[in-house]
């Protein structure tokens, strides 16, 4: 015989495990996250290497990755912040979801050890590597309007490259979701309101991202809306796309949480 | 408890042009037109309202929350909001808020995104995707179209060291939020089914909708 739960059991058993998932997110997972890699740090061994592409400030790059390859995002110059949004290749209505990333994992400050969620409860990117561990995912990117209020003028801007970049993959407006750009350190005050903190950026510092499935990137080089500098002080990006060693199964950005090993089981399940 | 209408006495309710209850964890959709101002009320309070706006005549233009927060240069939604749109334009405003504060960064739940967070037994739960995609398919729009959304009387403080918590709901019963409409705007509301987490108060609820027309008009 099933026993019945009342509604007022049932929201108190939930309410039990919603207390306890937040314990473990936000007082036991930080922990355990990994030390910023260092800026000499992660060489990657040449043969490894499939591409390497720089691409000046102002423009995009659109990536494919295949699951366990990995992508490394290095800000040459200091000045730069790198606005990635993506989408699953076999089906592009799977793609990024900012919300679902900072919401699972109860934080809307990524760093290594983190990763990137779609929209369908599966794991898009590991950060496993992350020099810096200043991005945003709250913000957004730079648009015509932002760059007109910011410079006095319409400059190239992230969100008219997403709209190219979508445009040349037979996407458009409707398929370019909220995006998390890297190297933009933005946080918020107690009252809410974001900040701009300039002395956690350097020259070199970079990310690594490991493909969980097989996704097209697109990456914008803009200045992040927030970036106080005038002129904008962009400069160019390197994108260094190579074999990353398989991860396994014990591997610390698959374990940091009982949400993220089940989104990664979800993510295993399309390649079984 | 304090009646919605009681609450709106004072608010002119006979010169509505539109009234309806939505059921708790049902869905709502309709056109707004422009300078038509739209009032949520939280009926029995503490209850979250997943909301989504898309520009009536091009919906490919639609609410962007990031757009909306770098704007307003500010992580919450409340009086005086401009809602923004992935084109860079004012969709609608905030023009009442007895409630005080609203998200839109912590999107609408899922089946998927539930059951990564809760188990998977929480899949075979109602959610708000669900109501979005079967709302938005009257409107010839799907699953690509949902983006980040806002979530009326949802309260989700971030701290500044980056921690994001959806916490009980502040809303009391009768607490409502007036959006007036800048352009003609599609409106699509999913009323949260989420029993796993506190902005239900894991007990979905009713709320109510009106729709006034412009004074001038």
């Amino acid at each position: 015989m099933t026993t019945v739960q009342t509604k007022q059991e049932i929201s108190e058993t939930n309410r039990r495990r919603y207390e306890e998932l937040r314990a473990a997110g936000q007082d036991v997972t930080p922990m355990g996250l990994p030390e910023a890699t260092a800026l000499d740090g992660a060489p990657i061994a040449p043969e490894t290497v499939i591409s390497r592409e720089q691409v000046p400030a102002g423009w995009y790059a659109t990536v494919r990755l295949r699951r366990g390859e990995a992508l490394r995002i290095v800000e040459d110059t200091g000045h730069s912040s790198v606005s990635l949004i993506g989408w699953r290749e076999e089906d592009t209505s799977e793609r990024i979801n900012c919300a679902d990333t900072v919401k699972v994992q109860w934080s809307a400050a990524i760093s290594k050890g983190r990763v990137i969620l779609s929209d369908m409860g599966r794991v898009l990117l590991s950060l496993v590597e992350d020099t810096s561990g200043a991005h945003d995912l709250l913000v957004g990117g730079s648009t015509p309007a932002s760059t007109l209020a910011a410079y006095g003028a319409t400059s190239r801007n992230t969100h008219e490259n997403f709209l190219s970049a979508a445009a040349k993959i037979g996407l458009g407006l409707r398929d370019i979701p909220p995006c998390v750009t890297f190297f933009a350190p933005v946080s918020l005050d107690p009252k809410g309101r974001f900040l701009w903190n300039s002395g956690r950026k350097r020259s070199g510092d970079f990310v690594e991202l490991r493909a969980e499935m097989n996704l097209v990137l697109v990456l914008s080089n803009c200045a992040h809306p927030l970036d106080p500098a005038r002129p904008a002080g962009s400069g160019s990006i390197t994108l260094i796309r190579h074999r990353a060693p398989p991860p396994a199964q014990d591997d610390p950005r698959r374990t940091t949480s009982a949400e993220i090993v089940r989104a990664f089981e979800f993510t295993d399940r399309l390649y079984a | 408890m304090t009646s919605p209408a009681a609450l709106l006495s004072t608010e002119n309710i006979s010169d509505a042009v539109y009234s309806h209850d939505i059921p708790a964890e049902r869905p709502w959709s309709r056109v707004l037109r422009q300078g038509q101002t739209l009032r949520i009320i939280d009926s029995e309070g503490q209850q979250a309202v997943d909301a989504l706006l898309y520009c009536a005549d091009n919906p490919a233009e639609r609410y962007s929350a990031q757009d909306t927060l770098r704007v307003q240069g500010s992580a919450y939604v409340d009086l005086g909001t401009r809602l923004i749109s992935n084109k860079g334009r004012v969709m609608a405003r905030v023009t009442a808020d007895t409630c005080g504060q609203h998200d839109t960064s912590a999107g609408c739940c899922s089946c998927e995104s539930n059951a990564a967070r809760f188990g998977e037994a929480t899949k075979y739960q109602h959610a708000c995707r669900e109501n979005f995609i079967l709302e938005l398919s009257k409107h010839g729009l799907t699953k690509r179209d949902i983006v980040a959304n806002l979530n009326f009387f949802m309260s989700v403080p971030i701290e500044p060291s980056g921690a994001f918590t959806v916490v009980d709901g502040i809303s009391a019963p009768g607490n409502y939020v007036d959006i007036t409409v800048d352009m003609d705007v599609l409106f699509v509301i999913s009323n949260c089914p989420q029993i796993n987490n506190p902005c239900n108060d894991f007990n979905p609820t009713p709320i109510r909708v009106i729709i006034w027309n412009p004074r001038e008009m």
